[in-house]
């Protein structure tokens, strides 16, 4: 990027500043030690703390916990969170992007049809796949397939337009190609009623159960998108001007759009194989952002990461503790808090957003 | 959000199948002769007359296919749906239960049509078809579910057998329940829906077979709503430690003792190192036909196993 480019970036977008860095970085620590401290189970603020210190091998501490208290903490409840900051930081971190890019205020991480290509690949997988394989391990390959093949077509039906310099195109495609492979998984749907229960279950969202093995599965997407899109940051905010404009300042549009829409969708194609589709997160975490500080993209995008796994985090606590020992599914959870907002993003921004 | 109020509302219709009371109230003939007809039943769908022996009958309700066919009306079944597979014999055909087909079920040119599920006034439009209907919702109780079977031996012309099978069912949960209870008292038990945790109270039929072997359903806590089918956190379930497990999502959901194991923590579960884990068919567990005595004994087995 020429310089030029970057000094207009920065006539319109501030950057970082220590007070917002500081909060965001308090808030995911808050949110993290409520999440592993809350739980149907009380397992005593002094308990977890030495226990952890046991793990941690500090000299001295001994676990007051039992054996099963002690499975409960660390193979259920830590790696939920851990997954459920995973998610929650993919999902943000891909929506700010996505409205970077698409110089669109309400686009989220589904807009290119990521959601509804997990979506059949799921219900297929619940529905066809024999007995054997059935079972958890191959929904969120399924899923991820799915998903990483709806943005693939979306992305071709917008080439073939031939006006793929233009943002909206791609949109369109992606409402297209949404509608299309909705249309077929409420088909295979339908003909394996049986199956209804658990594609509804994954559609609501919900972070699993599955211990650390998700969070392997998903761990590498999720890092390599965040550093892609976080080196890129700074021409999203000159994206964000308008394509004729980063054109003109010497931004390869096309190839870094395409970079970043590419790495936007793996990593949301991971979050939601894992967790099913789990609403708003992706557009009130960047909005909430931006409404309170009033940074660029540049600053956006980092303290998004960090905002959506602190409040993903939290989302899940009210998810597992409300109703305790029952669950709410969490993508209840964020809608219910995120619609609200959203209307009041939709008053606020009624001049115009980007 | 379209596709997802519309599932809603079938998983809602799904649910109610299962939740529903059964409404069907007691029924009005009960003159001993074998097929006496016309005859009139109060179903869920209100007071059905049976204006003769129906020889054409349609099932669209799993349950009452088992029923039928363990009374001697199988012969009289034209048609069943996509869900009705016990006995094997049925003739199971495309029709659905849960979106049905006016016209496709009016070709097999029904004298009678059994429905578990009314969606979207299925039995009005087949009544102006000349169609008659008898709906029976889910049951709630055991006495809800062997007078459903009575019913079927009314209006089917099959009075005497429906009797005897109930009186069987009746003698033969008796003694399992008189053999086992012993054993299975103070026990708790979770029972599995799905391996994302749903699970059934004591309030839903199939909870009612528990609390007839005096276990201790782990769910009950989980259900402040009263809704019957709370969705459990994991935390909940490793850390009371059921006695038994039961898995009802078998073949929806490939489980087994040893996918139940490799679940994080839940290698500490009571149930997980007896090895009390009861493999259960899914629609055994969700249907309430004559196959409960089935369900009432490979409970009373896993029991025995784990006295022993």
């Amino acid at each position: 990027m020429t310089v030029a480019a970057e000094r207009a970036a920065d006539v319109r977008a501030r950057g970082l500043t220590p007070i917002w860095a500081c909060s965001a970085v308090g808030f995911l620590l808050v949110s993290l030690a409520v999440g592993v401290l809350a739980g149907p189970v009380d397992l005593g603020v002094g308990g977890v703390l030495e226990s952890a210190a046991a793990r941690l091998h500090v000299p001295g501490a001994s676990t007051p916990l039992s054996p099963t208290e002690e499975a409960i903490l660390w193979e259920i409840r830590v790696p939920r969170v851990v997954l459920a900051a995973l998610v929650g930081a993919m999902l943000a971190l891909a929506g700010a992007t996505y409205q970077g890019v698409f110089r669109n205020p309400l686009a989220d991480p589904y807009l290119l049809g990521v959601a509804a290509g997990a979506g059949l690949g799921a219900t297929i997988a619940i529905a066809y796949l024999p007995e054997g394989l059935r079972g958890q391990r191959a929904l969120p390959v399924a899923a991820f397939v799915g998903g990483a093949v709806a943005v693939m077509l979306t992305y071709a039906v917008g080439r073939s337009a031939r006006r793929e310099r233009d943002a909206a195109t791609l949109v369109l495609a992606g409402v297209t190609v949404a509608a299309f492979f909705t249309a077929w998984q409420t088909f295979v749907q339908q003909q394996n009623a049986e199956t209804l229960q658990q594609v509804y279950s994954w559609i609501l969202g919900n972070i699993p159960n599955t211990g650390w093995s998700d969070v392997v599965l998903i761990l590498p997407y999720v890092a390599v998108a965040t550093v892609v899109i976080l080196a890129l940051r700074r021409v999203v905010d000159v994206l964000s001007l308008g394509d004729d404009e980063a054109s003109t300042l010497g931004v390869d549009v096309r190839r870094v759009r395409l970079a970043l829409v590419v790495a936007a969708t793996l990593g949301t194609a991971a979050a939601v194989a894992v967790s099913g589709l789990i609403g708003f997160v992706g557009i009130i975490v960047p909005h909430a952002v931006r409404l309170l500080s009033g940074v660029g993209y540049r600053a956006l995008l980092p303290l998004s990461v960090i905002i959506g796994a602190g409040f993903l985090v939290l989302a899940d606590v009210i998810a597992r503790t409300a109703l305790s020992p029952a669950e709410i599914p969490l993508g209840v959870v964020t809608a219910f808090f995120g619609a609200p907002f959203f209307a009041l993003v939709l008053r606020t921004t009624r001049g115009g957003v980007s | 959000m379209l596709r997802i109020s519309a599932l809603v509302a079938l998983v809602a219709a799904i649910f109610a199948v299962v939740v529903a009371g059964a409404s069907g109230g007691a029924t009005s003939h009960q003159t001993g002769s074998q097929a006496s007809f016309p005859v009139t039943i109060v179903a869920s769908n209100g007071k059905v007359t049976v204006a003769r022996k129906p020889r054409r009958i349609v099932s669209l309700s799993p349950t009452a296919t088992e029923s039928l066919f363990a009374i001697g009306a199988g012969v009289q079944v034209v048609a069943v749906d996509d869900q009705s597979d016990y006995p094997k014999s049925v003739p199971k055909t495309s029709l659905s239960g849960f979106t049905p087909n006016v016209e496709a079920i009016a070709s097999y040119r029904p004298d009678l049509v059994l429905i578990a599920y009314d969606p979207k006034g299925l039995s009005d439009a087949l009544a102006r078809l000349g169609i008659t209907v008898v709906h029976q919702d889910g049951a709630k109780s055991f006495k809800g579910a062997y007078q459903q079977i009575r019913q079927l031996g009314l209006v089917t012309g099959h009075e005497s057998e429906a009797t005897r099978l109930v009186g069987r069912m009746r003698s033969k949960i008796a003694a399992i329940v008189a053999a086992a209870r012993r054993a299975g008292r103070g026990l708790s038990v979770y029972h599995e829906l799905t391996p994302d945790l749903y699970s059934a109270t004591s309030k839903t039929f199939v909870g009612k077979v528990y609390e007839a072997l005096g276990l201790r359903n782990i769910a009950d806590a989980a259900d402040s709503a009263g809704f019957g089918y709370p969705q459990l956190s994991a935390e909940y379930v490793v850390s009371v430690s059921p006695d038994v497990i039961v898995l009802a999502d078998t073949v929806c959901c490939g489980q087994k003792s040893s996918t139940v194991a490799a679940r994080p923590g839940w290698d500490r579960i009571s149930a997980v190192r007896t090895g009390s884990i009861v493999r259960i068919d899914d629609s055994i567990a969700s249907r309430w036909g004559p196959r409960l005595v089935n369900f009432f004994r490979a409970m009373s087995s896993a029991l025995a196993r784990l006295r022993q």
